[in-house]
C-alpha cells in the first residue's frame, strides 16, 4: 500500500455496443458524467493525510504501560481535494429522495427539510457533552421534553420513554416493559402474538426479549382475525405485536375490539408505529386502547435515513405501562423546570412527583437517546404545527388511493375491493407472464428513474409490491409515476424478456447476490 | 404549508379520480370513537421557517457548548476536530436522503462506502470482519455478550464484566440479562493505579461465555489483554474487548492483535461529534472469520454484476430479521448508515500518518495536563499509564466542584459519583479527557480553578 492504486485496479472497459449500457466503449471506463471509482484502498497510501497536524515525536511521552503500537494499521489517506471526490463520485451513484420519487412502502421516505440540519448543527445541540453538568444543559432537556410532549399529545398517550436508538430498539424496549410490568404483578407469560403481515423485526424483537412467538392469522380482507385471536387469548399471553395502519396499507377497523380483548386476557397491547404518517394528526392510538407503541422519528417526522440510519425510537406508553420504562428520562415538574432522572435520583425523584417509587427496567443505551434526531424531528413538528401534520396524513392517504385507483385496472391489487387504503397502496404479480416476476418490474422501474417499491413484503400477498408515496410529492410528480408504472406492469404482463435484465442504464447491472453470499469478501486485502 | 405540493384543486381531482366525496371518507375504516375533528388541542398551528428557527436557536441558547468552554469530559464520548468536508459530504442529498440499500444497482456510493468503512473498521481494531454498524458502543457491547452466548450455543451461562467497563454498558448488558437470563460477574473499578487483572481472571470459569474488558478502560487505564485473553481461552470462553475511543487505537495495540475474539466500540470520536449522546456509532468486528454468521447486523460484500463489473451488495442476510425473523441473530434495522459515512470520511482524510499524529497529539497533551494536575496541592493522578484520559483524586466532593467551575465555562471532566451513584468511596475521583481540541492555556485555567477550590 505505499504506491498509490498498487493493485492498479481500473475500471473494466466495455466492448463497444456490449454490456448492459451499450454504447461506445471509452478509454477510461467512464462515460461522461457517470464516473467509476475505485476502493480509497487503490488510490490511498499510508503516507498522505487531509489534516494539518503537529508532527509530534511518537516516543517523546510515553505513558502507554508497554501497549506502545507498533504495527502498522493499514489506513489508506487522501488529501482533501481528493477525499472530496472520491465521495462525491460514490454519491452520484445513489439514489435519493433529493434526486426524485422513493415509493418505498413501509418506509416513509418524505422530504427531508433543510432547516431540521441548520438547527441540529447549533452548537447548543451540536457541541454539548452527555455528561455536562445538568445546569449548562437545560436547553438539550427542553428539547427532550418538548418533543416529548408533541408525542404524547399526537399519540394520547400517557408517558414516553425517549432514548430507544431506532424502531427495533423502540420494539424491544416496549416489550420490555410489558414484561417489566407483568413482573411486577407476578405473572410470568411467554408468548407474544405476531400477525403473519408484520415486519420481520417484531417476532425477532419478541424472541431476543425471551418469548415465544405465534402467529395470528388474517382475514382475507388483510385484516387481523379478531376470532382466531379471541380464541388463542389466555393466561400465557403476554401481549400482542400489531401494527396499525397494517403492514397491507390497511387500517384495522377493529383495532379497540382488539385491545379489549388482550386486556380482559391481562395482556398488552403493542402496536407497531411504522405506519404513524397515515395517521398523525387524525387519530390517536390511545384512544384504541394501545399500550405501546414506538415512533420512527426518521419516517413520520422526517429525519433522513442516511442510507441506512441513524434513527430514532421513542416509545409512547399508556398509564399502565408508563411507571415501566427505562432509565434515564426527563420530566418537567410543576415549578416548570425540566430534570433528567438517571439512576441516582430516580426512586427519590419518583417517591416525590409520582407518589412512589418507579419499576423502570433500567438502562438500553448510554447516554439520554438520539439528541441529533430530536432536534430535527421538533423542528419539523414546530413547522408543520397541528394543522399541518394532520394535512400530512391527508395528503400521505390521499396519494396512496390516487395510486391504488389508478393502477386496479392493470395490476392484481388484492385488497382494493374491501374500501380505501391508507398511506400505501398493494398490488401483487398475478397476470404477469410467466418467467417475469415483481423482481423484474422492479428493476424495470429503476431505468424508468425511479427508486423501486418495496418489494415481496408484506408476505402475505403474493409477489407483493408496496407502493408508500408520502405527502411530500406533487400530481405532477405521482402522474408521471403512474405513466411509468402502468407502462411497466403492462410489459411485466406482456412478457417482455429485456424486464429480466433491468436495470440497463443504473451504474451496475444486477448484481450476482449468491455468489456473495458463497464466499464472503467483507474486507479489503492487500494485494500480495 | 411549505412541505405540501398538493394544491386544492389537486386535491379535489385526485377525489374525483379515487371515487371520494371528501378525504374523511378515505379514513371510513377508523372507529368513531377515534376519530378527531379538529387539530389536535394543546399544540401550536404551523409556524414560519424564520419563527420555528427562532424558537430552537433560543433553546440552543441555553446550553454550554464546549466550545465556549475549557472543555475536559469523556467517559465514552470524546470532543474532536471534525474537517469540514466531512459534513459537506455528508449533506449530500444522494447519501442523507438515501434508504437501506437494498437496490444496489442505485445504491452503490453507500455500498462501496460501507465497504470500505468495513475494511477501516477490521484493520484499526486488527479484525478480520467489521459490520455496517450499530446505534452506539453501549448497545454493539450488549449485541457481542448475546453473539458469545451464540457462539457457546447456550450452554454457558455466565457473563464476566471487568469491573472497569463503562457503566453505562454494563447497565445495558445487566438491563438485557434480566430478559435472556444470563448471569452478570460484574463489580465496581478497583480505585488502583492498574487495572486489576488476576481479580479479572480470578471469576472466569468453565461456564462463562465470555469476559468483557474495557481497553482503554473507564478510569483511563491500560488492561493487558493479552493476559486476559489466555486466560478465557484457557477456560473456552470469547474475550470481548470494548474500546470508548479510537483515537487511542493510533497509539496502542489493536485488541485483535493481542487476542480479542470480538472487538466493539463507540465510533464517535472520529467525524460524528459530541451531539448530547446521540446519534453516535457503534463499532463491531470479528477477529475470526468462522465467526461471521453469528455476528449482528448488515453486512456488506463485494461481488460482479452481469456484466462481470465490481460492486457491493448487503449479504448474509440470512442472518437478518427480516428473512429469519424470530430465529434472527438480532432484531437490528436501522443502524447508524450517515455516522459510518462521517467516520469513514475522517478515517480517510487522516489515514495511517494522520490517525497516527493525532494520536500522538492527544497523548503528549494528556501527559501535560497530568504533570501540570499532580503539581496541584490536593490532586492526585492514580494512573499510571493512560492514553488521552486518566483519573485524578480531589481532596473534595468533585461532583460539586465540577458544578461549581461550570459558572465559570470549565467544564472539569466526569466525577465518579456522576457514573457510580450508589458506590461510597468514590467522592474525589474525576475523570479528566484531553484531545487536540484542547489548549495548554485551557490546561492552566483548570489547574488554577483546581488551586483555589481546593486550597
Amino acid at each position: 500500500m505505499n504506491a498509490p492504486n498498487q493493485s492498479g485496479w481500473k475500471p473494466t472497459t466495455p466492448e463497444a455496443g456490449d454490456g448492459a449500457q451499450g454504447g461506445l466503449a471509452t478509454t477510461t471506463g467512464n462515460k461522461a458524467l457517470m464516473l467509476e471509482e475505485p476502493l480509497i484502498f487503490e488510490i490511498a497510501d499510508n503516507q498522505t493525510t487531509g489534516v494539518d497536524l503537529p508532527e509530534v515525536d511518537a516516543g517523546a511521552a510515553d505513558r502507554l504501560g508497554g501497549m506502545a503500537r507498533d504495527a502498522d494499521i493499514g489506513l489508506p489517506g487522501l488529501a482533501e481535494p481528493e477525499a472530496v471526490r472520491h465521495y462525491t463520485r460514490l454519491s452520484r451513484q445513489n439514489y435519493g429522495i433529493d434526486l426524485g420519487f422513493f415509493p418505498l412502502g413501509s418506509c416513509t421516505m418524505k422530504h427531508n427539510p433543510r432547516l431540521n440540519e441548520k438547527v441540529a448543527r447549533m452548537p447548543g445541540f451540536a457541541d454539548v457533552h452527555p455528561l455536562q453538568p445538568v445546569d449548562t444543559v437545560r436547553g438539550a432537556l427542553g428539547v427532550i421534553n418538548e418533543l416529548a410532549h408533541w408525542l404524547i399529545e399526537l399519540t394520547g398517550m400517557h408517558g414516553v420513554a425517549m432514548s430507544p436508538k431506532a424502531g427495533a430498539h423502540g420494539e424491544l424496549c416496549g416489550i420490555l416493559c410489558i414484561r417489566a410490568a407483568l413482573e411486577a404483578r407476578g405473572d410470568a407469560r411467554e408468548v407474544i402474538l405476531v400477525p403473519e403481515s408484520a415486519h420481520g423485526t417484531n417476532p425477532a424483537t419478541a424472541a431476543f426479549a425471551g418469548y415465544r412467538v405465534e402467529d395470528i392469522p388474517a382475514t382475507p380482507e388483510g385484516r387481523v382475525d379478531l376470532e382466531a385471536l379471541k380464541a388463542r387469548l389466555g393466561p400465557d399471553v403476554a401481549g400482542v405485536m400489531i401494527t396499525n395502519p397494517n403492514t397491507c396499507g390497511l387500517f384495522e377497523p377493529d383495532m379497540r375490539a382488539i385491545s379489549d380483548a388482550v386486556h380482559e386476557a391481562g395482556g398488552f397491547v403493542y402496536c407497531d408505529g411504522a405506519n404513524f404518517n397515515a395517521i398523525v394528526g387524525r387519530v390517536r392510538p390511545g384512544d384504541l386502547g394501545v399500550d405501546a407503541m414506538h415512533i420512527n422519528l426518521h419516517k413520520t417526522f422526517s429525519t433522513p435515513h442516511g442510507g441506512g440510519g441513524p434513527g430514532s425510537g421513542p416509545v409512547v406508553l399508556s398509564k399502565a405501562l408508563s411507571p415501566y420504562g427505562p432509565l434515564p428520562y426527563t420530566a418537567r415538574t410543576k415549578d416548570g423546570v425540566v430534570h433528567l432522572v438517571e439512576e441516582e435520583s430516580a426512586d427519590e425523584f419518583a417517591r416525590e412527583h409520582f407518589g412512589g417509587p418507579l419499576s423502570h427496567f433500567g438502562r438500553m443505551t448510554a447516554f439520554h437517546g438520539q439528541m441529533g434526531m430530536f432536534t430535527r424531528a421538533l423542528t419539523y413538528m414546530l413547522s408543520h404545527g397541528a394543522d399541518g401534520l394532520k394535512q400530512v396524513a391527508e395528503d400521505a392517504v390521499l396519494n396512496a388511493n390516487y395510486i391504488l385507483r389508478s393502477m386496479e385496472d392493470v395490476l392484481h391489487a388484492p385488497y382494493a375491493h374491501s374500501g380505501p387504503c391508507m398511506h400505501e397502496a398493494l398490488f401483487g404479480d398475478k397476470g404477469f407472464a410467466e418467467g417475469l416476476s415483481t423482481l423484474d418490474l422492479a428493476k424495470g422501474m429503476i431505468d424508468e428513474g425511479y427508486h423501486p417499491m418495496t418489494m415481496y413484503f408484506p408476505l402475505v400477498v403474493h409477489g407483493a409490491m408496496l407502493v408508500e408515496p408520502t405527502e411530500t410529492e406533487s400530481k405532477a410528480t405521482i402522474d408521471q409515476f403512474i405513466t411509468a408504472f402502468r407502462s411497466v406492469a403492462e410489459r411485466a404482463k406482456a412478457g417482455d424478456e429485456s424486464l429480466k435484465t433491468a436495470p440497463h442504464y443504473a451504474p451496475r447491472s444486477r448484481l450476482d447476490e449468491t455468489a456473495a453470499a458463497r464466499k464472503p469478501v467483507l474486507a479489503y486485502t492487500d494485494p500480495q | 404549508m411549505r412541505y405540501l405540493p398538493l394544491t386544492d384543486t389537486d386535491r379535489s381531482a385526485m377525489l374525483d379520480t379515487i371515487g371520494a366525496s371528501s378525504v374523511d371518507d378515505l379514513f371510513v375504516d377508523v372507529p368513531e370513537v377515534a376519530r378527531l375533528d379538529g387539530p389536535i388541542r394543546d399544540l401550536p398551528m404551523h409556524a414560519s421557517e424564520m419563527a420555528v428557527e427562532k424558537h430552537m436557536r433560543s433553546l440552543s441558547k441555553q446550553n454550554l457548548a464546549a466550545a465556549d468552554a475549557a472543555f475536559f469530559l469523556g467517559a465514552g464520548a470524546y470532543r474532536h476536530h471534525v474537517p469540514a468536508s466531512v459534513d459537506h459530504i455528508i449533506q449530500r442529498g444522494e447519501f442523507l436522503t438515501a434508504y437501506t440499500p437494498y437496490q444496489p444497482e442505485i445504491a452503490q456510493g453507500t455500498l462501496q462506502m460501507l465497504f470500505e468503512f468495513q475494511s477501516q473498521v477490521a484493520r484499526l481494531y486488527g479484525c478480520a470482519v467489521a459490520n455496517a454498524s450499530m446505534y452506539d458502543g453501549s448497545t454493539a457491547c450488549w449485541e457481542a455478550v448475546a453473539m458469545a452466548s451464540r457462539v457457546a450455543r447456550g450452554k454457558r451461562r455466565k457473563v464476566v464484566l471487568s469491573g472497569a467497563l463503562h457503566p453505562h454498558y454494563a447497565e445495558v448488558i445487566k438491563t438485557m440479562a434480566k430478559f435472556t437470563k444470563d448471569e452478570i460477574a460484574g463489580s465496581e473499578p478497583s480505585i488502583q493505579a492498574q487495572p486489576d487483572n488476576e481479580g479479572l481472571i480470578a471469576r472466569i470459569d468453565e461456564d462463562t461465555s465470555c469476559v468483557v474488558v474495557q481497553y482503554p478502560d473507564i478510569l483511563g487505564r491500560l488492561p493487558d489483554l493479552e493476559q486476559i485473553a489466555e486466560a478465557a481461552h484457557a477456560k473456552g470462553a470469547l474475550l470481548i474487548a470494548v474500546n470508548t475511543e479510537p483515537v487511542a487505537l493510533g497509539a496502542i495495540k489493536s485488541p485483535g492483535e493481542l487476542g480479542a475474539d470480538i472487538v466493539v466500540g463507540e465510533g464517535q470520536s472520529i467525524g460524528v461529534g459530541l451531539q448530547f449522546g446521540g446519534p453516535y456509532l457503534g463499532l463491531f468486528a470479528v477477529r475470526d472469520p468462522k465467526h461471521v454468521r453469528q455476528m449482528p447486523g448488515r453486512l456488506c460484500g463485494e461481488t460482479v454484476d452481469a456484466d462481470g463489473k465490481r460492486g457491493f451488495v448487503l449479504t448474509l442476510s440470512t442472518r437478518e430479521q427480516h428473512i429469519r425473523r424470530e430465529k434472527a441473530t438480532s432484531n437490528i434495522c436501522t443502524n447508524s448508515g450517515l455516522c459510518a459515512l462521517a467516520f469513514s470520511v475522517h478515517m480517510t482524510l487522516l489515514g495511517e500518518k494522520g490517525l497516527r499524529q493525532l494520536a500522538a497529539e492527544n497523548h503528549r497533551l494528556a501527559c501535560i495536563a497530568a504533570d501540570k494536575l499532580a503539581a496541584v496541592p490536593g490532586v492526585t493522578v492514580l494512573n499510571d499509564s493512560f492514553f488521552n484520559e486518566f483519573t485524578i483524586l480531589l481532596d473534595g466532593d468533585a461532583r460539586q466542584i465540577v458544578r461549581d467551575l461550570a459558572d465559570d465555562k470549565i467544564l472539569a471532566g466526569v466525577s465518579l459519583a456522576r457514573l457510580y451513584p450508589h458506590v461510597d468511596g468514590f467522592t474525589g475521583g474525576l475523570l479528566v479527557a484531553v484531545t487536540e481540541t484542547t489548549t495548554e492555556e485551557d490546561i492552566e485555567t483548570l489547574c488554577s480553578a483546581l488551586k483555589e477550590k481546593l486550597s
